[in-house]
């Protein structure tokens, strides 16, 4: 079940908006000591797709990954892989990562993690809704010789 | 005798110059900035990501600043940035069927499970200049509508189900990346689609269109066009948890096509796939067509000697990096080779000129 949800928070924080994350981040002023296990480096990642979306793989092109890895203390370990070239977005979300195994994890639950949920979900809910609203309602008309 | 000569530096550094300053424009005109390209161009913005292979809208942005929005150009910018990055790994497999759909059609099945939804399109639009644009500020606000947030399925998954269309099954082998290991033909159907996912869109629509006119049997219908974002899932290495690392648009397109059946098989339809980064439906259509076209010899079709059939033409030419780099490198100083061209021609007419006086 720790994995599962560690799972939820790592994708959260991999798939924010930078801004918003750095913004929730430095509005909550903490002072965090923690060590390099290793600084964020810029790198990618091959993405796969699926011939006919159902057969072998294929690689279709890579997409900008940040990663970097850090402890609190000798027990706690945060890593940050997230998307794109932003250094401080990716220590943010190790930094968040190690946090969340800790006593201080409410608070970044509550201020970064649920407020980062509900941000994507809103992006989410815009898409469909705009979608929706292009949706092709067909209708037949009847011609006179069919009377 | 040519002797070798140094020098042209100081011509390079000041049409660089030059350069720099027209890339500004008129500075009585705003400098564009990145997010402009990026948020108001993003189907440029989109372009240079699929053929950069690379997908990062900020970097994409700059290369199309950098280039002066010349796209061959930016998108050599991004192939370049590519290689100095460090491969972290692969992602796991896609599910395009997970899509968080912007749009979504059929133009082989008019009601569908998931409905057709047409998305922001420029189909329907009368293609006249609008010069409201011309002035500030102006634009639309897009309508909504309540919606039922259900996974939309592959059309073509419906056709499966009747064994009238082929399936695309996983052979369990894995794909060679192209960018990593030299490409030896035949080709696995895995290494073609990545060679089209990061080719050239006008050469793909050339092929794709002469493949229409008759230059390969292949009438294809558009089975299904999907454009939205897509999770990565990638396993972070330290952890083993699998984690959704990007989001990632991307359009598909599955064709259909005719198939006569052979002794083997018996009569039904065949697909072509296309899957490009960002929102370029015309590439994925024209790649789904192209990727069809070279599959005539594992349905046993008769091979017309066209272009679109021959897989060592089409992959060797498809890529607009190689292709512009070795077409453009000819305008380079090659005064050394033409030196011993023009030898060679005045030595010719010289033997010429005297078996002549002979004569």
């Amino acid at each position: 079940m720790q994995n599962e949800s560690r799972k939820q928070w790592l994708s959260s924080l991999a798939t924010a908006d930078e801004n918003y994350l750095i913004s929730l981040w430095d509005n909550l002023n903490m002072k965090i000591e923690y060590n390099w296990l290793r600084e964020p480096e810029i790198g990618s990642v091959m993405v796969q797709g699926k011939v006919g979306a159902t057969g072998d793989n294929f690689n279709v092109g890579e997409v900008t990954i940040t990663r970097c890895s850090l402890n609190l203390d000798k027990k706690i370990q945060g890593h940050g892989y997230v998307q794109g070239r932003n250094k401080y977005k990716s220590k943010i979300a190790a930094l968040c990562d190690a946090l969340m195994q800790t006593e201080k994890k409410e608070i970044i639950k509550r201020n970064i993690i649920d407020k980062l949920v509900k941000y994507k979900n809103n992006k989410r809910n815009e898409i469909l809704s705009k979608t929706e609203a292009t949706k092709v309602d067909f209708f037949t008309l009847v011609r006179g010789e069919d009377k | 005798m040519y002797v070798s000569v140094k020098g042209g530096e100081k011509a390079i550094n000041n049409a660089h110059s030059w350069l720099s300053e027209l890339r500004r424009g008129d500075v009585n005109i705003a400098e564009l900035n990145i997010k402009q390209i990026s948020e108001q161009l993003t189907l440029s913005v989109d372009r240079v990501m699929s053929e950069g292979s690379l997908y990062d809208k900020d970097l994409s942005a700059l290369a199309i600043k950098q280039s002066r929005g010349d796209l061959i150009e930016a998108i050599f910018l991004m192939r370049a940035y590519r290689t100095t990055l460090p491969r972290i790994g692969s992602s796991k497999p896609i599910e395009t069927s997970k899509m968080l759909c912007l749009r979504r059609i059929s133009a082989t099945f008019k009601d569908i499970p998931g409905k057709q939804k047409l998305g922001p399109t420029f189909d329907y639009t009368h293609r006249l200049l609008d010069f409201k644009l011309l002035a500030d500020g102006e634009y639309e606000k897009a309508k909504i509508e309540k919606y039922d947030d259900k996974e939309i399925p592959h059309v073509l998954s419906f056709l499966n189900k009747e064994g009238l269309i082929q399936r695309e099954i996983p052979s369990g082998k894995t794909s060679k990346d192209i960018t990593r290991n030299p490409i030896y033909f035949p080709l696995t159907r895995s290494e073609r689609l990545q060679s089209l996912s990061r080719g050239d869109e006008g050469f793909l629509l050339g092929l794709a269109y002469s493949t229409q006119r008759g230059y390969a049997r292949n009438h294809a219908f558009v089975g299904e066009l999907r454009t939205g974002y897509v999770e990565i899932q990638f396993e972070i290495p330290e952890l083993g948890i699998e984690i959704n690392i990007a989001d990632v648009m991307f359009t598909e397109c599955e064709s259909v096509n005719q198939f006569k059946g052979s002794k083997k098989i018996p009569a039904q339809f065949t697909r072509g796939y296309g899957l490009v980064f960002g929102q370029l439906e015309r590439k994925a259509i024209s790649m789904a067509l192209v990727d069809r076209s070279m599959r005539w010899k594992e349905f046993g079709e008769e091979y017309l000697g066209v272009a679109a059939q021959d897989e060592e033409f089409v992959i060797s030419h498809c890529d607009n990096i190689q292709a512009t780099g070795f077409l453009e490198h000819i305008k380079l100083p090659h005064y050394v080779d033409f030196q011993a061209e023009l030898d060679l021609v005045r030595k010719i007419r010289e033997e010429y000129k005297k078996n002549e006086q002979r004569t």
